[in-house]
């Protein structure tokens, strides 16, 4: 089941490798959008792309877990294409729920490091909490404004590889699913059948920048956040150590 | 009409949706998404939840209709709904929704029949009133506006 890949890092523009990549193409980060609802794909698509996203939207968890080569015996393809730097997900969809998702997505340790955001219309805190505890980013309601996809953004651009960070007082203590090295091989991801994708972008990740952290609800925060950030936003890089904060 | 009037009757229509909860700022969203790349993206993403709404009600329909009622079935229906109405801004239509899925917990038919009759209502009354602000768009593109 592990796979390497399905997880972009981000080209520095101005890279001095050699490798010819507009600005553009470089710096648009890759979203992976699962929602059954036609109507909330459509729009959450959009949404993204607003915000210079490249969108693959899909409808179940099946088809998720497909793209991002998971269920397939494939061996991993040495090329960068469809490389996922985020997956959003609505947590109610039959068959395989969002939450279910996400389990899959931190099982694997191919795909752990990649940021999982839930969507739901339902603001229930246990399945908040469940959905933080098991490794989501941000938990957002619906329907998803721009304000919460520029949050998205933030997640995005600090790289993957974060130090552990401070939580909100949403976060039950995060259970980390392995004792694997947290650092990540670079081969891409098993490329699927076609999709709604565009080509993607690549390149390394900037390891240097700290994750920061706020609160996603109106709630006053555990801990006090030492980084500046929106006061909307939550963030979890589960690949600390268990228990530390 | 020439297209200044056009305009000022669309932005009076549209106020007034607002005003009646027809819609909600969900809404505003949507066409804040729209722009010269993307100037169908309201009109197809409405269209989206016209279909998406027919075939719901249709399945409402049939799933209460059976000796049997399966409220898991119809609380599904229901919640679909309530979401790509709230996707949408069809706040009405979404608050019937929440009505519904509260009978559905109490496994109440009756309550239940009575708020699809509802749903067919506030759904007949926005799709009406959100083409009739499509058709007035669309009149102000063809007097140059």
């Amino acid at each position: 089941m592990a796979r390497n890949g399905g997880f972009s890092r981000r080209r520095r523009s101005g890279s001095a490798d050699g490798f010819d990549l507009s600005p553009t193409d470089s710096e648009e980060a890759h979203v992976l959008a699962v929602d059954d609802s036609l109507v909330d794909r459509k729009f959450i698509e959009r949404l993204l792309k607003t915000s210079s996203c490249k969108v693959t939207a899909v409808d179940s968890g099946m088809r998720a877990l497909q793209f991002l080569g998971l269920d397939e015996e494939k061996s991993p393809v040495d090329f960068d294409s469809l490389k996922v730097d985020l997956i959003i997900t609505d947590y109610c969809m039959p068959g395989m729920t969002g939450y279910e998702l996400l389990k899959k997505i931190k099982e694997c340790s191919a795909l752990r490091e990649i940021p999982v955001v839930i969507m739901s219309s339902e603001n229930v805190v246990a399945r908040i909490d469940r959905c933080l505890e098991e490794g989501a980013e941000d938990f957002i309601m619906k329907p998803v404004k721009p304000s919460d996809v520029r949050r998205l953004k933030d997640y995005m651009a600090r790289g993957f590889r974060g130090e552990s960070c401070e939580r909100n007082n949403h976060k039950r203590k995060l259970h980390d699913h392995s004792s694997d090295h947290l650092f990540q091989s670079s081969s891409p991801s098993v490329s699927p059948a076609s999709w709604s994708s565009t080509s993607l972008t690549s390149g390394s990740a900037d390891p240097s920048s700290p994750p920061s952290v706020s609160s996603s609800q109106p709630q006053s925060p555990l801990i006090a956040s030492s980084a500046p950030s929106s006061p909307s936003s939550l963030e979890i890089w589960n690949h600390r150590p268990d228990g530390s904060e | 009409m020439d297209a200044l009037q056009l305009k000022r009757q669309l932005i009076t229509f549209t106020e007034l949706l607002f005003r009646e909860g027809f819609l909600d700022e969900q809404f505003h969203q949507l066409q804040q998404l729209q722009d010269e790349k993307n100037p169908n993206f309201v009109v197809e993403v409405v269209s989206l939840f016209f279909e998406d709404s027919e075939r719901l009600l249709n399945e409402l329909a049939k799933a209460l209709d059976q000796q049997n009622v399966d409220y898991k079935k119809v609380d599904a229906h229901v919640h679909q709904l309530k979401g790509s109405s709230s996707s949408i801004g069809a706040q009405r239509v979404q608050r019937v929704c929440i009505v519904f899925r509260n009978y559905c917990n109490e496994k109440n038919v009756e309550g239940c029949l009575k708020c699809l009759q509802q749903l067919k209502h506030e759904y007949a009354i926005v799709k009406t009133k959100l083409e009739a602000l499509f058709s007035l768009e669309q009149q102000i593109l063809a007097a140059g506006g």
